[in-house]
């Protein structure tokens, strides 16, 4: 029981990621009708608005120690963070230490202007051309978003520690009654985990609570008949997407803590989340979120050694191999509606 | 000739002519000069271009046709690398049995991914072939590659059917039962046809140009040009023309009395053997395989080439792969050195500053270029290297028509 | 008994009854037509002959063997040929090519893998279409990429696209729908000299009453998915239930 709630917990982490992502592809795709190649790139530019962050928040400058001189008898110096001296050495060191959460503040603005100018500058022009064209101009986009990075950031990950008052794990099993030390997890996928619960459930609340979020559910149900009734939909279309990106962003925020930000982890996370929509039912909200968090823990499950000592791998091709499956048992996946993308 | 129009033949002509005179067309500078480095005209690059023009020609003969995108045609070109990997490896080195288990082993792939692939249409068919080349990539990056090597330890299983992230590798232990196990002097033999060995190549020295011809090139450009013709007279035909038609209106395609399933899937196994034979190709060329050739970006790349040249023209393919292995090699060669003795001309300020504008796309940078160019196409130029051919042909003969009748006009007046 | 017999076909939508018992013999060569207001199940009971929609009970049968449960491919090398209501043709082809995609069909059957032989070569079925066109006044048009050309030619090379496969029953839905009146006047011209020259059944839904009682031998009214009465367009014009539906109770 407790090996089978660890493996649960496990797969959380990737399960939030997959769900977020599968989200705004859902989001997009039901409400402009377009495959969007490009969401992966957006959850790596996010999680590399916590690297920058964390790299701004420490730029330093040089600072001698008085009464002290280096080997060569010069005057010793140390780098001191200009955030030390804007708010003192302790706030300072605080605000460096929580720079991946407060890159949440930063990456917002970023990708809600990434997703406004993707829509407007590129997406947009692609409403009317086949499905094939969407996936190969975003799938370009893609290629160039990540090449970006790598020309900036380099090829290598770039760790953007969590703050150390998450680093570490504590005994979950202990807390709900199981004999200590079985349940080992680590503070901060529990804190992404819940970050995943708040970000869906804001996106859901907003869906189902204001106007606009009742037009846009309105246009995903019947996409004509709401530009029948003459509200403005390319507005609405264009702040959509703005609000997905910034899903998938806030997403990879968080996530660099767990995987150190690389300029491919987009295009990896991005050709999953494909298969979390698809197995959820192409432009189901609910399903995708669903699919999301079965698989990630299903892939967690794939992965215990005792698993992997019979069939080794596993845990690389269960999600496709669940995926085929259900398509074939369930075409329109597991809460599809019927008539999306069957043309 | 051979069954094909006026058009069509002298087409493959003009193929078969620049495939023939490749080594002399693509090496136009002389050796040392500041632009030898725009030559291509070497076996190894000579020999991608025409093995990735079989890959995208196969990848055509889906997409161009029946507009059903597949992102995991690497999934096949994989799949035919190894086959040929064990065909050198359990009997010989001889060329063609190995590329014929190429095509026999994509095929059964290609079957087993079509038949699940094509219940879906559109964006889910992509997604699908997707998954299954992802899967066949961590199929053969991990579970294929562990130790299945039976009680007796020959070894030839010791590294499972893959060899995992290195990649499968000729050994000293293969059995070769129809061949040498080793050559003469104890190496491990070389990939042949009939003795004639693919690395072969002879260089012919005209003053300051050298001319390589080597023997895997002009068998490759063989079958290629074999592989265009199929696909000329496939495009030709009343299968091809369904085909079309599937993507035109499958809908009328049905109530027309045509089940487009079956056609569907004929076309995706044999694109998915056009693929396994170039990964078969690569292999004879060099003997190595690894899981790499199955990733996405591998699929990603066929894509490219496709519509870079033009999607459902027959030329299109063939361009598309030349032109992007030409640019990946040229520019990816490329760096900051040669930049500046390009524009040391220039002051240095202005220099510098060139250098560094140009400098992201150059080298390393490639892909960054290859990306902005292909969105490039997909946005203005739909049809193509092909469909910009025909229009600055067309912009050209309305301006000479036009010069023409003012010619023609001007005296009566 | 007719070609085409239908019997006791229900066919429901959640809780909307679309077709109830609906009854409908179509002799053979004859033209029958069957017409209703909107909402009374025409398209529906189109749909289930065709194969894109199967009853939930009932029976269908044509020319002796029962179309249920067939794809609508199958029905169509049955000897069933459909004609869309706008119109469905292979906008990417040229007027030839779609031509000859019907003469395959009916030639090879619903598949076939000539992947080498050339369509040029295909000189029997190339006459067969070029006949067609003929007939349909649409020869010099052979080359031409058929998106291109207007509403009615399409609709044109889409009968003529059935009619070259020689059908036992020609399925018409609307043609005429949203056409000019010459246009209109051309098309049941072309319908007549189609029926006289080659003799066969057609079953026509439509909503023109012009076009109906020009071309119609039998006509079978519709109404809320059952059918209210089958007779001849005389006695159907004075028919009182007819009426009713049409116009509504009050009248």
């Amino acid at each position: 029981m407790d090996a089978i709630i660890l493996q649960i917990l496990n797969g959380l982490d990737k399960g939030s990621a997959y769900a977020l992502i599968a989200l705004g592809l859902t989001l997009i795709f039901g409400t402009l009708g377009v495959v969007n190649f490009a969401h992966g790139a957006l959850f790596m530019i996010g999680a590399f608005c916590a690297v920058t962050l964390s790299r701004l928040l420490s730029l330093s400058h040089e600072v001698a120690i008085p009464g002290q001189v280096d080997f060569l008898g010069n005057p010793a110096t140390r780098d001191v963070p200009y955030v030390y001296d804007i708010f003192g050495e302790a706030a300072g060191a605080a605000i460096i230490d929580w720079s991946v959460p407060l890159a949440i503040l930063l990456a917002i603005p970023v990708m809600i202007a990434v997703g406004v100018i993707m829509e407007r500058g590129l997406i947009k022009h692609f409403y009317k051309r086949p499905h094939a064209d969407q996936i190969l101009v975003t799938f370009g986009l893609a290629i160039v978003l990540q090449e970006i990075i790598k020309y900036y950031y380099g090829a290598n990950p770039i760790p953007a520690p969590a703050p150390q008052a998450f680093v570490g794990s504590f005994d979950f099993g202990a807390l709900i009654g199981f004999e200590p030390g079985t349940i080992i997890y680590p503070y901060w996928r529990l804190v992404y985990f819940a970050f995943a619960v708040v970000i869906i459930g804001a996106v859901f609340a907003f869906l189902q609570f204001t106007t606009f979020g009742m037009v846009v559910r309105a246009g995903m149900a019947d996409r004509e008949t709401v530009g029948l009734l003459g509200i403005n939909i390319d507005k609405r279309f264009t702040i959509m997407f703005g609000l997905a990106a910034a899903v998938a962003g806030l997403a990879g925020v968080m996530y660099a803590p767990i995987t150190s930000p690389n300029y491919h982890m987009g295009m990896d996370f991005l050709v999953l989340s494909f298969v979390v929509v698809v197995v959820g039912g192409m432009g189901s909200l609910p399903g995708a979120v669903l699919a999301g968090f079965l698989l990630g823990i299903l892939e967690s499950f794939a992965s215990m050694r005792e698993v992997l000592e019979i069939v080794p791998g596993l845990n690389q091709i269960i999600i496709y191999l669940v995926a085929i499956v259900i398509l074939l048992t369930r075409p329109r996946g597991l809460m599809g509606r019927k008539g999306v993308m069957e043309d | 000739m051979f069954g094909l129009d006026k058009k069509d033949g002298s087409l493959l002509l003009i193929v078969t002519a620049l495939v023939i005179f490749a080594p002399f067309l693509l090496n136009p500078f002389p050796e040392g000069s500041a632009l030898a480095q725009f030559n291509a005209g070497y076996p190894d690059l000579m020999q991608r271009f025409v093995i990735f023009g079989i890959f995208a020609i196969g990848f055509n003969i889906l997409f161009g046709l029946t507009g059903y995108l597949s992102f995991g045609h690497a999934a096949f070109l994989g799949v035919g690398s190894y086959a040929a990997m064990w065909m050198f490896k359990l009997f010989g080195m001889n060329v063609l049995p190995a590329l014929a288990l190429s095509m026999i082993m994509s095929a059964l792939f290609a079957v087993v991914i079509g038949y699940v692939s094509l219940r879906r249409s559109g964006i889910y068919f992509s997604i699908l072939t997707l998954a299954f080349a992802m899967m066949s990539y961590a199929l053969a990056y991990s579970v294929l590659a562990t130790d299945m090597d039976g009680p007796t330890q020959q070894g030839l299983l010791q590294k499972g059917l893959t060899g995992g992230e290195t990649g499968l590798q000729l050994t000293l232990q293969d059995p070769r039962i129809l061949g040498a196990q080793t050559t003469a002097d104890g190496n491990i033999p070389v990939p042949t046809l009939f003795g004639l060995e693919m690395r072969s190549a002879t260089e012919l020295v005209l003053g300051d140009w050298v001319f390589t011809f080597s023997a895997g090139y002009y068998f490759s450009a063989v079958v290629m040009l074999i592989a265009f013709y199929l696909s000329i007279r496939i495009f030709r035909s009343p299968f091809g023309m369904v085909l079309r038609s599937i993507k035109s209106n499958q809908q009328r395609l049905t109530y027309t009395g045509m089940n487009p399933r079956p056609y569907m899937l004929a076309a995706f196994v044999i694109s998915g053997m056009y693929a396994g034979l170039a990964g078969g190709l690569m292999a004879a060329m060099d003997p190595l395989a690894g899981p790499e050739r199955m990733f996405w970006t591998a699929s990603g790349e066929v894509v490219l080439m496709t519509i870079l040249g033009g999607v459902g023209t027959l030329i299109g393919p063939v361009l598309g792969a030349g032109a992007i292995k030409y640019m990946e090699n040229i520019i990816s060669k490329i760096n900051s050195d040669i930049l500046h003795s390009w524009f040391a001309f220039l002051p240095d300020g202005l220099e510098d500053f060139i250098v560094a504008i140009i400098y992201p796309f150059i080298g390393k940078g490639w892909h960054l270029t290859l990306g902005i160019i292909f969105m490039l196409v997909v946005i203005f130029l739909p049809g193509g290297l092909v469909q910009g051919g025909q229009k600055l042909a067309a912009l050209f003969r309305r301006k000479k028509q036009e010069d023409t009748k003012s010619a023609t006009t001007e005296p009566a007046e | 008994m007719g070609l085409l017999e239908v019997k006791d076909v229900n066919k429901r939508f959640g809780g909307l009854q679309a077709l109830g018992n609906v009854n409908l013999s179509v002799a053979e060569q004859t033209v029958h037509a069957i017409i209703g207001p909107n909402g009374a199940g025409k398209s529906t009971l189109l749909n289930c002959l065709v194969g894109k929609l199967i009853p939930d009970t009932g029976s269908v049968m044509f020319d002796g063997q029962s179309v249920l449960g067939r794809t609508p491919f199958e029905i169509n090398q049955m000897g069933i040929s459909r004609v869309f209501q706008t119109p469905e043709i292979f906008g990417d082809l040229t007027v030839m090519e779609n031509m000859l995609i019907p003469c395959f069909a009916k030639r090879d059957g619903s598949f076939a893998l000539h992947g080498i032989r050339s369509v040029v070569s295909e000189g029997e079925l190339r006459d067969q279409a070029e006949q067609m066109l003929e007939d349909v006044n649409m020869l010099d048009k052979r080359n031409m990429h058929s998106a291109s050309m207007s509403r009615g030619d399409k609709r044109r090379l889409e009968m003529a696209m059935c009619l070259v496969q020689n059908p036992k029953l020609l399925l018409l839905d609307e043609p005429t729908a949203g056409m000019a009146r010459a246009d209109t006047n051309n098309t049941i011209d072309l319908l007549k000299e189609i029926k006289e020259k080659r003799n066969i059944t057609i079953a026509i839904i439509e909503h023109d009453m012009h076009v109906v009682f020009s071309l119609a031998e039998r006509i079978t009214v519709l109404a809320q998915g059952t059918p209210l009465v089958e007779d001849t367009p005389e006695n159907i014009k004075g028919h009182p239930k007819v009426k009713e539906a049409y116009l509504g109770e009050a009248a």
